[in-house]
């Protein structure tokens, strides 16, 4: 079963709810991997000490136009839907910017001249670490510079393979990041915190992951700061609270230098493992 | 002059800050481009004088009723979207990337492309001058496209109301969005956390920012959460040449002032918090004189 833990705002917890829900399973001794899909800004390998058994990097093919064997007819700049290929008849210039590039091949099946060969870029790494006998992380690391983390979320959430529990870290927003994780999950976990922000930003969530038509519930972070609003949303729309996590400096002052909070929590810990088995048996454990 | 608020991390408090920035004394044109969770409008409820579509990307349909279920579009289709259900051929929406080739190919004709055009650019007036923000339907792609559409308005609304100053309240992370909210900005200003993952972040978003030539200042948010991280944050900007514009205290009125709707300006002027946010714009504006 896959589990994302996603949030609309940046910076709710979803982190701190990954790593500690990934400590607690572990000292159950579950098997369960644990897939940072922020690819933007990967962070979760900061909580755990492991070492690194697996990498490999995430590639896109990009078109290389062999200017001997070109006609210029410009076939493959109107098939690109990117505009990413730039054409002047007239001047007989024709040239890839490889960052608009997606990488669909559409220009390949344009050419009828054979002008259009690919090459390898690269996006990204996949590595994997093993933290425990049965628990691992695969960190997704996009390049920086690089315009968009899709494919490199793709590939991360593909190791992890069929692992029997997996959570999937999620990158804020509701967009094609967003999507790419939660589309590849059997539920959601939404991590808000009580402000016109954080509902805000929650309202959204749902309706993208009501479209997708998948299961979800909500953690509350940050409990007792700003106001009751985020309360009366999830009553109003039968949207199941799963936890809340009360604002409290010490949570934070312990995220802040890399510490597991459940570490020093038992009550913490089993709280968490008892939402993922009431998760699991009410939504199937399966693997797909 | 255009003013981008970014911070790699998601929550460190940009936006927090962009409003703050935006309720001083200049009268300001501010531009949220965290087109995925546009925030502001709620603490400004600008009036709503302008809406305009943005078409993000398009689509792939199946016309059932032309689709022969003859699989060809499935070898095509780099993204894995398309794939046979039951025997017939499906495509998924959210794998979709909107390549157009299956269209092309397809010996049935079989294949729509139709446009998404959910998202929306607003404009109108707020309390402190004018605002322009884009929202993002839920899935749809192109963020960078539509923070290019914002940035331009805001400068057209700018231009025609004499306004000198542009607020860029920008997306977290590091990807498209991103550049296209920094790209030929005047200042940026990175806001973090002393956290790991916020200077983790914050070391990321340097590389992009150092990378495209930026004049680039820092502000650290509740330094006070963790003084050794504060402190190698400090360290950190020094030797790479940036300059830590303010460290500001963790209060709860930040809060508090946006379940009030307001900027922590106008809830607490006096606050230290603002104190040290004023001091930070007019030396962005200023200088150091």
């Amino acid at each position: 079963m896959k589990i994302a833990i996603a949030s609309g705002k940046g910076g709710t917890g979803k982190t701190l709810v990954s790593t500690n829900l990934f400590y607690s399973l572990m000292q159950q001794n579950y098997e369960v991997t644990l897939v940072d899909c922020d690819a933007e800004e990967p962070n979760a390998l900061a909580f755990f000490p492991g070492f690194r058994i697996k990498s490999s990097q995430v590639t896109q093919k990009v078109p290389v136009i062999d200017k001997d064997l070109c006609n210029y007819c410009g076939k493959c700049h109107e098939y690109c839907n990117y505009n990413a290929i730039f054409f002047l008849r007239t001047r007989k210039t024709i040239h890839v910017m490889e960052e608009l590039c997606h990488g669909c091949g559409a220009c390949s099946v344009a050419c009828d001249q054979g002008a259009i060969s690919e090459k390898d870029d690269v996006l990204g790494t996949i590595n994997t670490y093993s933290i425990s006998k049965n628990s691992s992380i695969i960190e997704a690391r996009m390049k920086v510079g690089v315009y968009s983390p899709v494919s490199v979320i793709k590939a991360a959430i593909k190791t992890s393979g069929n692992s029997p529990l997996v959570i999937l870290d999620s990158p804020p927003g509701t967009s094609c990041p967003f999507i790419q994780t939660v589309v590849q999950s059997d539920y959601v976990i939404l991590v808000t915190e009580p402000t016109p922000f954080g509902l805000s930003d929650l309202k959204q969530s749902v309706e993208t992951l009501k479209t997708l038509k998948k299961a979800y519930g909500v953690i509350i972070n940050k409990a007792g700061l700003g106001n009751k609003d985020v309360y009366e949303y999830l009553q109003e729309n039968n949207i199941p609270l799963l936890m809340e996590i009360p604002f409290d400096k010490k949570i934070a002052t312990c995220y802040s230098i890399g510490e597991i909070y459940a570490s020093n929590k038992e009550k913490w810990q089993e709280e968490l493992t008892e939402m993922i088995k009431t998760i699991i048996s009410n939504n199937g454990n399966s693997n797909n | 002059m255009e003013i981008a608020i970014i911070s790699g991390k998601g929550g460190t408090g940009k936006s927090s800050i962009s409003a703050a920035f935006a309720t001083l004394k200049d009268k300001v044109v501010v531009a949220d481009c965290d087109v995925d969770a546009a925030n502001l409008y709620i603490l400004f409820n600008p009036s709503l004088e302008e809406t305009e579509i943005f078409v993000s990307g398009q689509k792939a349909i199946i016309d059932k009723s032309k689709c022969t279920n003859c699989g060809y579009c499935i070898d095509f289709c780099r993204f894995e979207a398309i794939s046979y259900v039951d025997n017939n051929v499906q495509i998924s929406e959210s794998l979709c990337d909107g390549c157009k080739l299956c269209s092309r190919i397809c010996p049935s004709e079989a294949i729509i492309i139709a446009n998404e055009d959910k998202s929306r650019m607003y404009s109108g007036g707020y309390r402190n001058g004018r605002m322009v923000y884009g929202r993002l339907a839920p899935g749809e792609e192109n963020s960078g496209k539509l923070v290019n559409l914002v940035r331009r308005k805001a400068k057209k609304e700018a231009e025609n109301n004499q306004l000198k100053t542009i607020i860029i309240d920008g997306p977290p992370g590091i990807g498209c969005a991103v550049i296209s909210t920094i790209t030929g900005v005047d200042h940026v200003v990175i806001v973090t956390e002393p956290t790991l993952s916020g200077l983790h972040d914050l070391k990321r978003t340097m590389e992009i920012t150092s990378k495209f030539h930026l004049k680039t200042w820092i502000i650290i948010n509740k330094y006070d959460l963790n003084l050794k991280l504060s402190e190698e944050i400090n360290l950190y900007c020094y030797k790479s040449g940036v300059e830590v514009l303010a460290e500001l205290p963790f209060d709860p009125q930040i809060v508090e002032a946006m379940v009030q709707c307001k900027s922590i300006i106008e809830w607490k002027p006096e606050s230290p918090v603002s104190k040290k946010i004023e001091y930070a714009y007019n030396y962005i504006i200023h200088g150091n004189n």
